[in-house]
């Protein structure tokens, strides 16, 4: 799949209607996401032939990005029934073959190592405080090959020191930063769309074989 | 849900210390043709849990696995057509997952496992 073609069927994709402000419920646009799994696939082969989780999911953009790019099955959770709605219309829509999940990433209960890649666009922690680190620490926890994730840049730092020194990750790199819109969905933000800073991280876990 | 996303499912509800494998309840099972990639199940072989596999499988009406399996069995192209079904042909689309502890049941609706906890279980 060539990369305008990804960004293309991505562009198609229903989002949210009604979003919820306090599940910071907005769009990872197609242009990014495209970039993301792309970037996944092409330099790291963190997605074909493999099992990739997409947590939060939303509306469903990066699992379908990951099934489209050729992941081999494709999980895709979130807290909300009303996001899993479109992301299951969205991948029919695709003909796409997603497993859905409806379960709070921060007390998800799971076993073993049978995912290998997730990719996820958590919410930032400005409503739900410390929702992204939650999300991280359960990812780096699950995931068995990499974790791609985005961050503020304003906490780079943080993430990074969180990341390999309290959960474990052997590796915590920036892949790119990028500029965010947000558009204007709160009436909290006061301009017309918001603009913020954000990193592109892949980070790697620590596998600990738990025993069978 | 596929038999895939039940291997790595465990109930976290307060208090439970070991929530793996969830129950089964069947209302309706479906299938779904998925493409045989033999390279992708030998790597799954070694992170699923063989037994609840098996299990499932049955309560799910296909008791075509053997009990025990091992590496040799990887050879064998029967072995991994029914591994491949068990694993990611079978649906659960309609049920309940239950806690093996408490009890709990968490229901599954049109394929969507529903594992939300109320506030006193976190
Ligand atoms: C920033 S949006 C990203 C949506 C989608 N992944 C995308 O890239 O377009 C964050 C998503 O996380 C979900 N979410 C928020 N808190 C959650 C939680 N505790 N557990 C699971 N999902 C959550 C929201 O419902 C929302 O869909």
């Amino acid at each position: 799949m060539k990369l305008k073609q990804l960004e293309s069927l991505l562009g198609d994709l229903e989002q949210f209607s009604n979003p919820k402000v306090e599940l910071e419920q907005y769009p990872t646009g197609p242009h990014i996401a495209s970039r993301i799994l792309f970037t996944a696939h092409n330099s790291f082969g963190d997605v074909n032939g493999k099992v990739v989780a997409d947590f939060g999911c939303g509306c469903g953009t990066l699992g379908a990005a990951a099934a489209l790019m050729g992941a081999e099955q494709v999980i895709a959770v979130d807290i909300d029934s009303d996001s899993l709605k479109i992301a299951s219309h969205n991948a029919e829509d695709l003909e796409l073959d997603i497993n859905f999940l409806q379960c709070d990433v921060k007390n998800l209960g799971w076993r073993g190592h049978i995912v290998d890649t997730i990719v996820m666009n958590p919410p930032f922690g400005t409503r739900q405080k410390g929702a992204d680190m939650e999300f991280l620490h359960m990812a780096l926890k699950i995931s068995s090959q990499a974790v791609y994730s985005l961050h503020k840049t304003s906490t780079r730092d943080h993430v990074k020191r969180a990341a390999l020194r309290d959960f474990g990750a052997i590796n915590a790199e920036v892949l790119c930063e990028l500029r965010y819109n947000i558009p204007q969905m709160y009436s909290f933000h006061k301009k017309r769309e918001m603009d913020i800073a954000v990193d592109l991280w892949r980070f790697v876990p620590k596998v600990i074989e738990d025993m069978q | 849900m596929r038999l895939l996303t039940h291997n790595m499912l465990s109930s976290n509800i307060k208090g439970v210390t070991n929530g793996f494998p969830l129950g089964i309840e069947v209302e309706k099972v479906i299938e779904k043709q998925v493409d045989f990639n033999p390279d992708f199940l030998r790597n799954m072989f070694a992170k699923v849990e063989w037994k609840a596999l098996v299990d499932a499988a049955r309560t799910m009406g296909y008791a075509e696995l053997p009990e025990e399996a091992d590496l040799s069995m990887l050879e064998s192209d029967d072995f991994l057509k029914r591994f491949h079904h068990a694993l990611l042909e079978l649906h659960l689309e309609e049920g309940a997952l239950v806690c093996p502890e408490t009890g709990r049941k968490f229901p599954v609706n049109k394929g969507i496992p529903n594992m939300l906890l109320l506030e006193d279980e976190v």
